[in-house]
């Protein structure tokens, strides 16, 4: 369904996304695991169309982000839902209206469903009956909870996580990941999850894929990767102090 | 040498670049303008974040300006005795001047440094990217109604601006210089003409978007966390004010010329 083909992108020079080539099936969880500032929140930006490629190409449904006129990315984005990595709600609103944006803005339902809509959304991710609080009164867990109602609100076919289970407690990650493989599982919602957490990865994982220096060096199932013989891929599963991923590090110390 | 030449060049083709973009965001923001779905709600906040909550610092400062001008006019007048004419030269000054950049000045320091740094909060905080995933597009959401806001709360402003400031010199006059009332209030009404008043306000309306178009720009191309914000905010304020100093020259050369 989402095709990302040799994609390319830098920052003043400094190379990030180094020919990303990724499809993503209809209905598949894909998780994609890479360190820190490796560029997995990039890669999300793009196939949203906040970022632009340099070269190469993502496309939706056959069809290229770039070469979409601004009706069809729009029809196309309220198709899709991504949960920002440090929730991006808008601290102007309530977490009512943050929840319920889309629907107030586009959808013709009456505020009473969009309310109930809105509470429901709350009420998946443990949050009942705090949508008259402003963002700014919530801790950074719920914060995240709330941009995750916030993409679920609009029944998206297509959800992107990033990072939806750091920084909150052991329990509500479980339950995100609960939540997420309910949606796959029931709605057949296509996901694409950013996250350092392998417990959750192999938890929610139809297939993971790995980012390293700007490419996906490998892709399989949990089984796979849990077995793999590629050394960074299994010194970054590992969580091993020492291997090629930080050999470049070890030659500077 | 050339590396002076070098510096001249990068700064001609930033300003260049600079008026590109606001040329660009000001018709992509009459674009966005036509496109419903309207919510006028949001217009009205802004309008009421610009315009009333201005009230306060503007009609002090108006005030004074009336005074001060009515002093220091009195004082060259009294020495050629013709202390009448105090009440034309402050309403004049007052309506086809101070009150449209004063009014400018204050509006682009205290609102057009606000909404850079909020936009530039939403911007680094991804708020603004949130929006476009969520079909909502930046211009629309967030620089139509402050544009609109500002280009016509502030010849609304500035016409209270300038009745205050009459009212500043008109109090003066007659409590402290001993000039009669009705003659006070004659004088400053037999010289004011439409024009005077409507060149006045024309002028605003562009200082309004000027204000409104620099601040959105800045702080929707804002990068680099809360120290970027501060930048942004103070580029903002410093760039609103250059611009406005540099278009009333333009407008009161235009307007002398054209309409003598
Ligand atoms: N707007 C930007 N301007 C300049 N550089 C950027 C920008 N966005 C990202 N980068 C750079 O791109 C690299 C990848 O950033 P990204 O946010 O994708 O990392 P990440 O893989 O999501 O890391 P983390 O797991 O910590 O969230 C970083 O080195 C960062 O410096
Ligand atoms: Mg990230």
């Amino acid at each position: 369904m989402i095709e990302i083909k040799n994609v390319y992108k830098s920052f003043n020079s400094k190379k990030v996304l180094n020919g990303v080539t990724l499809s993503i099936k209809k209905g598949e969880t894909k998780v994609i695991i890479g360190r820190s500032g490796c560029g997995k929140s990039v890669l999300l930006k793009h196939i949203m169309g906040i970022l632009h490629p340099e070269s190469g190409v993502v496309s939706v449904e056959g069809k290229g982000i770039e070469q979409m006129t601004t009706k069809e990315l729009n029809s196309l984005r309220m198709r899709m839902a991504m949960v920002f990595q440090g929730g991006a709600l808008f601290d102007s609103l309530t977490v009512g209206e943050n929840v319920g944006f889309a629907l107030y803005e586009y959808s013709k339902l009456s505020h009473q469903e969009i309310d109930e809509r809105v509470e429901e959304a709350l009420c998946n991710v443990e949050l009942c009956g705090i949508h008259k609080l402003m963002p700014s009164e919530l801790s950074g867990g719920m914060k995240k909870r709330v941009a995750i109602a916030r993409a679920l609100c609009v029944k998206p076919e297509v959800i992107l996580y990033d990072e939806p289970t750091t920084g909150v407690d052991p329990i509500t990650a479980g339950s995100i990941n609960e939540l997420i493989r309910h949606l796959h599982d029931k709605f057949k919602v296509t996901s694409i999850v950013v996250t350092h957490d392998m417990k959750s990865a192999y938890h929610i994982a139809d297939k993971i894929a790995m980012l390293y220096q700007g490419k996906i060096i490998a892709e399989g199932s949990s089984q796979e990767i849990q077995e793999t013989d590629h050394p960074v891929v299994y010194q970054f599963i590992n969580g091993v102090a020492h291997g090629p991923i930080t050999e470049t590090i070890d030659k500077f110390i | 040498m050339i590396n002076l030449i070098r510096g001249v060049g990068a700064k001609i083709v930033y300003y260049i670049d600079y008026v590109g973009a606001i040329g660009k965001l000001f018709f992509r923001t009459l674009y966005w303008m036509c496109i419903p779905p309207f919510k006028r709600e949001r217009i009205f906040l802004q309008a009421r974040v610009i315009g009333i909550d201005s009230l306060p610092i503007v009609s002090l400062v108006a005030f004074f300006i009336g005074v001060i001008l009515a002093l220091q006019t009195a004082y060259q007048m009294q020495k050629l005795s013709s202390e009448i004419y105090i009440a034309n030269i402050v309403a004049l000054s007052i309506v086809r001047e101070l009150g449209p950049v004063i009014t400018s000045l204050i509006v682009a320091g205290r609102c057009g440094a606000a909404v850079t740094a909020e936009l530039g909060t939403m911007k680094v905080t991804e708020q603004i990217d949130a929006l476009e995933t969520m079909a909502t597009s930046p211009v629309k959401y967030l620089v139509v109604p402050r544009f609109l806001a500002f280009t016509f709360m502030l010849p609304v402003l500035t016409l209270y601006a300038n009745i205050i400031g009459i009212l500043g010199g008109y109090l003066i006059c007659v409590y402290r210089l001993g000039i009669r009332s009705n003659m006070y209030l004659n004088m400053t009404f037999d010289s004011l003409k439409i024009k005077d008043l409507a060149t006045g306000l024309i002028k605003t309306l562009v200082f309004g978007i000027l204000i409104a178009m620099v601040g959105c720009l800045e702080g929707m191309r804002t990068e680099g966390g809360a120290e970027g914000v501060g930048k942004a905010t103070t580029i903002s304020v410093v760039t609103s004010f250059i611009l406005i100093i540099a278009a009333d020259c333009v407008f009161t050369a235009i307007f002398y010329f054209i309409f003598p």
